[in-house]
């Protein structure tokens, strides 16, 4: 079977097995040369390791994009009596998934990877923290760690190497901020879940202070591939600065919705019209959110950039965990800020101020411009407010939270001054700006919209045009879905 | 250890590794403002959560502005600490907090010593943007001792810090999330059903008005306005040796003269001194010590060893709470305040002819658990209290200012007989160790026969969180351990349930002793008030003519009219207690 342009421009490292193998058999991962990576990096020394991910070019799936040999080379060179090795699995995103279909789909790509690090960095113990809202991901985790020790590639003696290595799991209660490091750090020695000040990072003072490093679950899942293939083949694939590929999350108003591994320095009109198929319906594309809710909206002057950590960042966006919120011509790109700050609102761990409160106020002011009470001087507010916050905040989700205003403020600045100055909407969905006419030159009087009107403010003569009542108007919009003949205005 | 160069607005200095921005700014005298940030050096107090975010400031090469409190200096970091950029985002950060916070300054119980409010002041905050939208709400919780209204909170932690890590209660800690992120107790229960001790450090440290005491300070103008009653008052040791602080008067002055004018010039009928019952207490847990001490040398199993001071209520309750095994370890004494009251209402009622509910018993104390100490219900007659309201050195100050009494140039006057009388054992209760050292000057001379020349006994003196001491008493030596803050208490519990050998234990619940009460003036983070009052309260017993408790006229006195002989009957029934079990919840 040919392969369909949806398949062509993907390229599966992190992902390579999900779908392919059964991944509650160990075997299946081994005949897929699993497990070979870590046999072979105990030939290696631990320096050699982290130099060979060093090459490699691999970043930080999570987020952030710190170079994972960096980080590791961080904690081999910190002496201590004990080190940990631990693997985020909190996603928290809204939208995405790429965690959990890894987690699903080849739990022993992380458990090996965990392993791969743990002699890397001098770490004999091992933790995955993952949520507990992912409960077959959890299952298959566990199986897999079992079957691992059983076989001997996890517990004492590996390979007769001499290295030890185990792994144990830590549930999340769900809280997004525990994908922080240091939060989830503290989430798993039993505190609140609230990130502390960083440096020292964890590779220096981590886990019951000791250095610890953690990594994303789709980071790891690259690095049984980066060992058995090599650096030099992992950074061939990709840009100057980023290498190899990243899975995203495909969501919204987008064709084909899902998963998807691309090769760094794709750009976004691949992803989206060549492997996302466009907006459904011969919609116009008018935005990307990537990121989630600490990344921005990109629009159609970005869609011939290549996709890499630089690129985003240039745009007032990030690379994020992999989540991409395809917007059309039907959003409103004030409520889409306002949708993702009422996310961040809820989720900060209100340990700092500027997140605590300034998120809330974030919210208010945004609700103020989409309920139509919007001034200019809000604007004003709003800018300082997203500046100063991002210069404040203690962790990165509150650093990050300003970025889905300040890009939107950036690239649709007339949405927001079109609330602000006409009072007026232009994606029409801020209800409170709405206005409902009937087109007389188009009514039929078919009395439709009458019946469907939950305040029967729709009155007329049948068979000749209606009218709406504005004063008594909920603009609930169900007239203007109901009719036949294209006669109801929404302005 | 390694030396970093640092450089702040232009200065350069150097300091040891692991130095934070904020301290390389105070070696070379730049201001960098502070809010939740906290640190009682001596103490081992240090809360630089960098939550409030006041003090940030910029570092060259750095993205956003770095918390000075928890940044850890790195070598040749260069610092901009008076920056626009580091302004605009202070003023920020203020107008989110106080967009937060109820503006009722007016009739807050923290105004004027406020550290948010002199912060807004500072940045000349006279508007504030970001309001209009919702405030926070929480219930108000009000316990026999302290009063949370988390409506004021601002999240700085310092009271968790204090009551987690310091005093090891744990029943502070952050709840919710985002906006409605609060400090509270476990499920949000009131503090009064927790472990809580009434220790009051959390009110101590507390910038702004979340935490206050349950202030009592009217209720003693309503019972001196009251013309049925006679109302006396006595006042702590450690009230003396901080009190003026408030009333415009140098830290380290003891204004004990100052204090007695005043409280007569106030309207008490008698002013008496809880140095009377601190005196008692000595003869009283002096000799139970004694007691037990030769009992348990004489093989008596059941005299356990060592034996623990009680006259703290933050500690009675914290042992009641976390020790409930070892109950019949402490003395069953009662603390000074409680002793002096069962005495007022018993004999001295008598020698006035009064009924007990007639007469009103006002303590002033530098502590706030002491509030809590009168209300249990074991120190009552028939529902008549033997304490009827108890006060803190602050609300004294206030209620001085409120009376328009010029504080400063009052004459010294004296306590009135017969329960005023102290020797130089009774102010050192007061400060950490001071307590078990006047035992000492007591228990020495009762259980030797001889006269003890030498009644400073310095081992057991000084700001060390536990202190061990070895005393020779006649042919013993005694192994006397000192612990003060409830943490440190913990220590040393768990040291004696592993079996070390101690034979007696003193216990104050606040760090160094009730002189850092949580009812005293604000200490404001300055460590060295607290070494000031404990230098007044050392002076004050080196002063005195008799500095043993068994030396003092009025107790000899008290004890041949009255009571008998330590211990007898009488003083088992008015002068000593009983411990509950408690939860652990």
């Amino acid at each position: 079977m040919a392969a369909t342009t949806i398949e062509k421009k993907q390229l599966r490292i992190a992902t390579r097995n999900c779908g392919f193998i059964d991944p509650e058999s160990i075997d299946d991962y081994i005949a897929l040369r699993g497990y070979e990576g870590l046999a072979k990096v105990l030939t290696m020394t631990p320096a050699e390791v982290v130099d060979l991910v060093k090459r490699s070019g691999l970043r930080g799936r999570g987020g952030g994009g710190f170079p994972t040999g960096v980080k590791w080379g961080i904690a081999l060179s910190n002496q201590a009596d004990q080190k940990y090795m631990v693997c985020n699995a909190d996603e928290g995103d809204p939208g995405a998934f790429m965690d959990r279909a890894v987690l699903e789909g080849d739990p022993h790509s992380v458990v090996e990877a965990m392993a791969i690090g743990g002699y890397a960095i001098g770490a004999t113990l091992g933790a995955v923290y993952i949520r507990a809202e992912y409960p077959l991901a959890i299952k298959r985790l566990k199986k897999a760690i079992a079957d691992a020790r059983a076989y001997g590639l996890l517990g004492k003696n590996i390979f007769g190497s001499g290295f030890d290595f185990d792994i144990e799991i830590k549930y999340g209660a769900g809280a997004f901020v525990c994908g922080e490091e240091t939060a989830l750090i503290r989430s798993m020695e039993g505190q609140r879940g609230e990130p502390v000040s960083k440096p020292p990072f964890p590779a220096q003072s981590g886990y019951w202070k000791k250095p610890t490093i953690v990594n994303n679950v789709e980071t790891f899942a690259n690095v049984p591939a980066i060992i058995l293939k090599g650096a030099d083949w992992f950074s061939s694939i990709g840009t100057a600065t980023s290498k190899g590929t990243k899975v995203f999350a495909l969501a919204g108003k987008i064709q084909n919705v899902g998963l998807i591994e691309v090769p760094m320095g794709i750009t976004l009109r691949e992803v989206i019209f060549d492997i996302g198929g466009g907006c459904p319906d011969g919609k116009e594309f008018k935005a990307v959110q990537t990121g989630g809710p600490s990344g921005g909206a990109l629009a159609h002057k970005d869609l011939d950039v290549a996709i890499d950590y630089e690129s985003l960042i240039a745009r007032k966006s990030m690379m994020g965990s992999g989540g991409m919120v395809v917007m059309d011509e039907d959003d409103c790109m004030v409520s889409v800020a306002k949708f993702f700050l009422d996310f961040t609102m809820d989720e900060t761990c209100g340990k700092c101020t500027p997140c605590r409160i300034g998120s809330k106020r974030l919210y208010e002011i945004l609700d103020k411009i989409t309920k139509g009470r919007g001034a200019r001087d809000d604007l004003k507010r709003l800018t300082s407010l997203c500046n100063n916050i991002k210069d404040t905040a203690l962790c990165g989700l509150g650093q990050t939270m300003p970025n889905p205003i300040l890009s939107t403020m950036d690239t649709f600045g007339h949405e927001y001054d079109a609330h602000v100055d006409h009072k007026k909407c232009p994606a029409h969905v801020c209800t409170a700006m709405l206005t409902y006419t009937i087109d007389p030159a188009k009514c039929t009087g078919c009395t439709l919209c009458t019946k469907v009107c939950p305040v029967e403010c729709i009155s007329g003569t049948k068979k000749l045009p209606h009218v709406i009542d504005a004063t008594k108007c909920i603009k609930c919009g169900a007239c203007y879905d109901k009719c036949k003949f294209d006669s109801i205005i929404k302005q | 250890m390694s030396m970093l160069t640092i450089t702040i607005d232009g200065k350069t200095t150097s300091v040891p590794a692991g130095s934070t921005i904020l301290d390389a700014a105070k070696k070379l005298d730049i201001d960098i403002p502070t809010l939740c940030y906290l640190n009682l050096e001596e103490l081992k107090v240090n809360n630089n959560v960098a939550s409030c975010r006041i003090c940030v400031v910029e570092v060259e090469g750095r993205r956003n502005l770095a918390p000075a409190c928890a940044t850890p200096v790195s070598d040749n970091m260069v610092i901009k600490s008076n920056t626009l950029r580091v302004l605009n985002a202070r003023k920020t950060v203020l107008e989110l907090l106080l967009s937060d916070h109820p503006k009722d300054c007016l009739v807050c119980a923290k105004s004027g010593e406020c550290e948010l409010q002199d912060l807004a002041e500072k940045f000349g905050i006279r508007e504030s943007p970001y309001d209009g939208g919702e405030m926070s709400h929480y219930r108000k919780d009000i316990s026999a001792s302290i009063i949370r209204d988390m409506d004021k909170c601002i999240m700085c932690r310092r009271c968790e810090t204090m009551c987690n890590e310091v005093q090891t209660c744990g029943v502070l800690s952050g709840v919710n999330r985002g906006f409605t992120a609060v400090v509270a107790p476990a499920f949000e229960m009131n503090l009064a059903d927790t472990v809580c001790t009434n220790c009051g450090q959390c009110v101590a440290v507390c910038p702004t008005g979340a935490l206050v005491e349950h202030d009592h300070s009217w209720a003693v103008v309503d019972a001196l306005a009251d013309p049925d009653k006679v109302v006396i008052v006595q006042t702590a040791p450690a009230v003396r040796a901080a009190l003026g602080e408030d009333l415009g008067i140098a830290p380290g002055t003891s204004v004990t003269g100052k204090m007695a004018a005043a409280l007569r010039r106030l309207g008490f009928a008698h002013v008496f001194d809880t140095d009377f019952a601190a005196d008692l207490t000595i003869m009283e847990e002096g000799s139970e010590f004694l007691d037990r001490l030769t009992r348990h040398l004489n093989g008596d199993q059941t005299a356990k060893l060592p034996i623990l001071t009680s006259c703290c209520p933050g500690w009675v309750k914290f042992f009641e709470h976390q020790f409930p095994d070892m109950l019949d370890v402490p003395s069953t004494a009662k603390s000074p305040q409680q002793m002096f009251g069962a005495i007022a209402k018993t004999y001295y009622a008598d020698l006035l002819g009064i009924p007990r509910d007639k007469l009103v018993v006002v303590s002033v104390m530098p502590c706030l658990a002491k509030k809590y100490e009168c209300a249990r219900p074991e120190f009552a007659v028939d529902g008549n209290p033997d304490v009827d309201i108890v006060i803190s050195t602050r609300e004294l100050a206030r209620l001085i200012k409120r009376m328009n009494i010029d504080f400063k140039s009052l004459p010294d006057e004296a306590f009135d007989a017969p329960l005023g009388e102290s020797t130089g054992a009774a102010p050192i209760f007061g400060v950490t160790g001071g307590v078990i050292e006047a035992a000492l000057r007591t228990a020495y001379e009762l259980a030797t026969g001889e006269t003890l020349n030498k009644v400073e006994f310095e081992d057991v003196r000084g700001m060390e969180g536990v202190k061990r001491a070895v005393v020779k008493v006649g042919p013993h030596e005694l192994v006397i351990g000192v612990a003060h803050g409830l943490g440190n208490a913990r220590k040393l519990l768990n040291r004696v349930r592993a079996g070390e050998t101690f034979h007696a234990i003193e216990v104050m619940a606040c760090p160094g002793g009730c002189i850092g009460g949580g009812g005293q003036p604000y200490h404001h983070g300055d460590v060295e008030l607290l070494k000031l009052r404990t230098q007044v309260l050392y002076d004050e017993d080196a002063g005195k003519p008799l500095r043993k408790s068994h030396q003092n006229p009025y107790i000899i006195e008290l004890y041949e009219k009255f009571l008998g002989k330590p211990l007898s009957e009488k003083s088992h029934h008015l002068l000593h207690t009983h411990y509950f079990k408690r939860q652990r919840l």
